[in-house]
C-alpha cells in the first residue's frame, strides 16, 4: 500500500495596517471613525497608566507588577470585538484587556497596591479576576464557556495568555476540551518574544503557535499583534464562529513586550538594544495614530486634549485607590468560606485586641 | 384514617438495604434530579458509569450534557469544573484514583480554594472532587494512598471522607450544596463491605459534625474512613469500653465532639491509614492538648500507616494498621 497524507494544515498569516502604515482596504473590518478614536484612546490610557504605576512602584507606593507596554493592540482589538455579555479571562498582564472591558483603572491599582478589594470585579464587568499561575486560568475560561453551551447562550469566552503558557498542560488540555466539547471560546496567545528570559525558539520547535490548534480539531491564525484591525477582525470572526456552534479558535498575536517582564525583571540581561529598537518602530499606539491623521480624523489638538484627559484620570485613579485605605484583619479571614468555621473565628479572636496587624 | 402528614412520614422512612456505592449513586441520582445544575464529569463516568459504578445509570437518565465522558485529563476535569462552578453550576467532577489527583493539585490548592477569597466573594466556586482512597484492595501502585491530608492542609477547602452508606449519602448531598469546594474521599475498600438502611428520600448529614459510631467510657477512638471499621472491629477485642468517634469530615474538624469524648475518657487511640509524620492524627493530638491537656491521663496515641511508599498487594496488610491498634488501645490504659 503506498503512503498517503492523513492530515494537511495551513496557518494564515493576516495584518491589515502594517508597521508603515499601509493599509489593506480589502481586509479592513468595518468599524466607524469613532471606533477607532475610541481603540486608540484606550490604547494611550493603558500606555500613560502602565507609565504612572511604574512612577509609583520605584517610588515604593505599589508593588511588583507586570507592564503591557506594546502589547495594547493585541487586548484592545480582541475586547473591542466583545460583546457586554461575553466573557474575559485574564493571564497577569492585561491591564488594557481590563480597561477596555471597562474595569475602573483605580481597582487596577488597587490590586497591584496589595489589596485584594482590587479584584472585586463589579457585577456589571464580565471580567474574571487575574491568574498569576501560567495557563491556570484557560481551563477556567473553557469550563466557564462550556456553561453557555449548556445553557444554550449565545455568548462566548476570551482567554490570554503568553507564548509561555502554550508549554504547559493546562493550555493543551484547555483546547483539547474546547475541540472535544466544541466550546464557544476564543484563545488568545499573546506571544511577546519572551518567557521572562527564556525566548519564544526555546518555548517550542514549532514553526508556528497557531499551529498547535489544528492538532486539537479546532482553527488558528496568526496576526501581527501590533495591528489594531489584524487583532480585531480575526477576533470578531472568532466569536462569530464560536456563538454560531462551529467552535474554539486560537489566535496567535505576535507582539512584543517593550517593558520588563515585571517590575522585579531586567530584560537587559537577556535582550540587546537593538532588538527592541527594531520593535519600537513596530509600536501598535504609534501605528494607529499615524493612520488616524492620515484619514484626518486626529489633529495635533485632539491628541492634546486626549492626553490631558487622560492624565486627569489616572490621577483620579490613584487617587481613590489611595482612599480606600487598609483592608481589616477580618477582611484576610472573611472570604474563606461563605460561613466562617470555628478555626478561623478562634484564629481571629487571638488576636482581637492586636490591632489590624498590618506594618 | 390514614392523613398526608402519616403519609410523609411513612415516606420519610422508606428504607433500602445499601452499600456505599449504591448510596452515592442515589444521592447523586437525587440531587441530579432536583437541581439541573448539578453535573458529573470525570474519565468513564458515563456510558462506563464510573470503575467502581457510583455514576451508573446517570448517563443514561440525564444525558451526555449532564453525565460527562472527558478526555483522560485530571486538570482538565478540575480546571473546567471550576469555570463551570464559577459559571453558576455545581460539578461533581471525578478522579478515578485519588492517586491520581496530583497533576490537577495545582487547579485545586492555585484556584479552586481561593477564588472566593481572591475577588472578595465576587465569584465562588461549589465544587465536589470525588475519589476513591485509600488501601486494602490489592490494586497497583497509586491505587491505595492515603493523602487526604495535603488538602487539610490547604486553606479555602473542606475535606469530608464517609464511612458507612447512609453517611456517603448524606454528606455528598450536603458536599454538592455546599458554597465552598468540597474534597470528598471514598474508603473504596469498604465501598461494598458494609450494607446498611439507607433513608431513600433526600437528606443531608451537616459536613463539620462527627459521629460517635461506639459509646463507652475507657478510651476515646478517632479516626475516619475504612479505618471506622477497624477501630469497631478492636473495640470488641480488648477488655474495656472504647468511645469510636468517626470524625467524618476533616476540615472543619467537629473538635467538640472530640473534646467531649476527650473529658470524659481522659485517653485517646487516632487511627488513620496515612503516613504518621504530619499526618491528620498530629493536628488532632495538638488540638487535645491546646485544649483538653489537664484531662488526659495517657499521652495521644497514633497507630497509623508508616512514612513509607504504600507497598504492591503482597506486603498490603503489613502496611495498614491491624492489630497494632489493639496494641495501641492496651498501652495508653496501661500508661
Amino acid at each position: 500500500m503506498p503512503k498517503k497524507a492523513v492530515f494537511k494544515g495551513t496557518i494564515e498569516y493576516l495584518q491589515i495596517l502594517n508597521e508603515k502604515g499601509r493599509l489593506d482596504e480589502r481586509l479592513m473590518p468595518s468599524l466607524t471613525k469613532n471606533d477607532v478614536i475610541r481603540m486608540y484612546e484606550l490604547m494611550v490610557f493603558s500606555r500613560k497608566l502602565d507609565d504612572k504605576l511604574l512612577a509609583l512602584q520605584r517610588q515604593g507606593k505599589i508593588g511588583t507588577f507586570a507592564q503591557v507596554k506594546g502589547q495594547e493592540a493585541c487586548q484592545v482589538g480582541s475586547c473591542y470585538a466583545m460583546k457586554q455579555e461575553d466573557w474575559m479571562f485574564p493571564a497577569f498582564r492585561e491591564t488594557a484587556a481590563f480597561l477596555t472591558r471597562g474595569l475602573p483603572a483605580e481597582m487596577i491599582i488597587e490590586t497591584i497596591a496589595g489589596d485584594e478589594r482590587g479584584n472585586k470585579i463589579p457585577e456589571d464587568v464580565n471580567c474574571f479576576t487575574y491568574s498569576v499561575p501560567v495557563a491556570g486560568q484557560i481551563l477556567h475560561a473553557v469550563g466557564f464557556a462550556w456553561g453557555f453551551k449548556l445553557r444554550k447562550e449565545r455568548k462566548a469566552a476570551v482567554v490570554f495568555f503568553g507564548d509561555g503558557a502554550t508549554s504547559k498542560g493546562d493550555f493543551h488540555e484547555g483546547l483539547n476540551f474546547a475541540g472535544v466539547f466544541k466550546i464557544p471560546i476564543v484563545f488568545i496567545c499573546q506571544n511577546n518574544q519572551y518567557a521572562i528570559s527564556v525566548p519564544r525558539e526555546k518555548q517550542t520547535a514549532s514553526e508556528t503557535i497557531a499551529q498547535k490548534a489544528l492538532a486539537y480539531g479546532i482553527d488558528g491564525i496568526q496576526v501581527d499583534g501590533n495591528d489594531l484591525f489584524a487583532v480585531f477582525k480575526a477576533t470578531q470572526e472568532a466569536l462569530k464562529n464560536a456563538k454560531d456552534g462551529k467552535g474554539a479558535k486560537l489566535i496567535e498575536c505576535v507582539t512584543y513586550r517593550l517593558g520588563d517582564h515585571t517590575t522585579a525583571d531586567d530584560a537587559s540581561k537577556y535582550r540587546t538594544k537593538k532588538e527592541v529598537e527594531e520593535w519600537s518602530k513596530k509600536d501598535p499606539i504609534v501605528r494607529i495614530k499615524k493612520y488616524l491623521e492620515s484619514k484626518k480624523y486626529w489633529k495635533k489638538e485632539d491628541e492634546e486634549k486626549l492626553l490631558k484627559k487622560v492624565e486627569e484620570r489616572i490621577n483620579e485613579a490613584v487617587e481613590k485607590a489611595e482612599k480606600i485605605g487598609m483592608p481589616t484583619r477580618e477582611d484576610m479571614f472573611k472570604y474563606m468560606y461563605k460561613e466562617m468555621p470555628w478555626y478561623l473565628k478562634e484564629q481571629l479572636e487571638e488576636v482581637k485586641d492586636a490591632g489590624n496587624g498590618s506594618k | 384514617m390514614i392523613t398526608q402528614h402519616m403519609l410523609d412520614k411513612i415516606q420519610d422512612y422508606k428504607m433500602a438495604k445499601l452499600n456505599i456505592v449504591e448510596a452515592l449513586n442515589l444521592a447523586l441520582n437525587q440531587e441530579m434530579e432536583k437541581d439541573d445544575s448539578v453535573l458529573v464529569l470525570g474519565e468513564d463516568v458515563g456510558i462506563d458509569g464510573g470503575v467502581f459504578r457510583v455514576t451508573e445509570g446517570l448517563y443514561k437518565k440525564f444525558g451526555k450534557d449532564r453525565v460527562i465522558d472527558t478526555p483522560l485529563a485530571e486538570p482538565g476535569i478540575v480546571g473546567t469544573s471550576i469555570g463551570l462552578a464559577v459559571n453558576g453550576f455545581k460539578p461533581v467532577a471525578e478522579i478515578q484514583f485519588s492517586g491520581f489527583i496530583y497533576s490537577a493539585f495545582d487547579q485545586i490548592v492555585s484556584h479552586a480554594a481561593r477564588i472566593r477569597n481572591r475577588s472578595r466573594g465576587r465569584f465562588t466556586c461549589p465544587l465536589v472532587v470525588r475519589a476513591p482512597y485509600s488501601g486494602g484492595i490489592k490494586a497497583l501502585e497509586h491505587h491505595s494512598e492515603s493523602m487526604e491530608n495535603i488538602f487539610v492542609h490547604t486553606p479555602g477547602l473542606k475535606v469530608v471522607i464517609p464511612s458507612t452508606p447512609s453517611d456517603a449519602k448524606g454528606l455528598l448531598i450536603s458536599a454538592i450544596r455546599d458554597p465552598d469546594p468540597v474534597i470528598f474521599y471514598e474508603p473504596k475498600r469498604i465501598y461494598r463491605a458494609i450494607k446498611e438502611e439507607v433513608n431513600e428520600k433526600e437528606y443531608t448529614i451537616p459536613i463539620g459534625k462527627a459521629k460517635v459510631a461506639k459509646e463507652g467510657s475507657d478510651v476515646t477512638l478517632i479516626s475516619w474512613g475504612a479505618m471506622v471499621r477497624e477501630c469497631l472491629e478492636a473495640a470488641e477485642k480488648v477488655e474495656a469500653s472504647c468511645e469510636v468517634i468517626d470524625i467524618r469530615t476533616l476540615k472543619p474538624l467537629d473538635i467538640d465532639a472530640i473534646i467531649d469524648s476527650v473529658k470524659k475518657t481522659g485517653r485517646v487511640v487516632i487511627v488513620h491509614e496515612a503516613p504518621k509524620t504530619s499526618g491528620f492524627g498530629a493536628e488532632i493530638t495538638a488540638l487535645i492538648n491546646e485544649k483538653a491537656l489537664l484531662n488526659l491521663q495517657a499521652p495521644v496515641k497514633r497507630v497509623t500507616g508508616f512514612d513509607t511508599i504504600f507497598p504492591y498487594a503482597k506486603m498490603e496488610s503489613a502496611y495498614l494498621p491491624d492489630e497494632r491498634i489493639e496494641k495501641g488501645i492496651r498501652e495508653v490504659l496501661e500508661f
